[in-house]
């Protein structure tokens, strides 16, 4: 746990599991379901799934920055940046699995270490 | 854009295939992100952004109202962070 990192091949591969299209065509679609989300985002319209969480594009002003390791004085300029809101069961989902694994990790990391000491 | 028109787009590009199908599709994909974050697990997909978990640690915290202290459990929050051709597709038009 915690030390996997998903790719596009992995959600290729939950769609080949849950419709049973051929692998070339799930990686296919995967790609075209970001890509579509991508441009969407690109064009500064907002992308919002239920239950997953939405995409929103900010505008930031332009501020004067500072290089952390000369101490100069760099003007930053205005830009869009697009942040993630993750809807509140997406949250719940994440708090609630990580809870209950921290109570039956607990369990389980006692006995080991007072065997050690 | 909602999932609903997403859902819609998506189908109109593939005819072969069947709303409820490109539904379940959609649904499969983040879906399969939603699982992988309460694994702890990471999710990169170059060129959109890449999601993960972040631990907030257990603080005092306060009532803002009546200044009382009161516990702040610990918390898992889901993240996301734009990945590079998005930050940069998203600055270009204009």
């Amino acid at each position: 746990m915690g030390d996997k990192t998903l790719t596009r091949a992995d959600l290729a591969e939950a769609v080949f599991r849950k419709i049973g299209l051929s692998r070339t065509e799930s990686a296919h679609l995967v790609e075209t379901v970001l890509e579509e989300i991508c441009s969407t985002i690109a064009r500064g319209e907002s992308v919002k799934i239920s239950s997953f969480g939405s995409f929103v594009v900010r505008s930031k002003n332009e501020r004067i920055g500072r290089n952390p390791k000369t101490g100069e004085e760099v003007p930053i300029s205005p830009r869009r940046v697009a942040v993630f809101k993750p809807s509140n069961v997406m949250k719940d989902r994440i708090l609630s699995a990580h809870c209950k694994r921290q109570r039956t990790g607990a369990v389980v990391r006692e006995p080991m270490k007072a065997a050690a000491e | 854009m909602i999932k609903s028109e997403l859902v819609q787009i998506i189908a109109s590009r593939n005819p072969h295939l069947y709303q409820r199908d490109v539904e379940t599709i959609v649904n499969a994909i983040f879906d399969e992100i939603t699982e992988a974050l309460c694994e702890s697990d990471r999710v990169e997909l170059r060129g959109f952004g890449a999601f993960s978990v972040k631990n907030r640690p257990p603080r005092a915290g306060r009532n803002p109202r009546t200044g009382d202290t009161v516990d702040v459990e610990e918390k898992w929050v889901p993240f996301f962070k734009a990945g590079k051709e998005l930050r940069e597709r998203l600055n270009s038009g204009d």
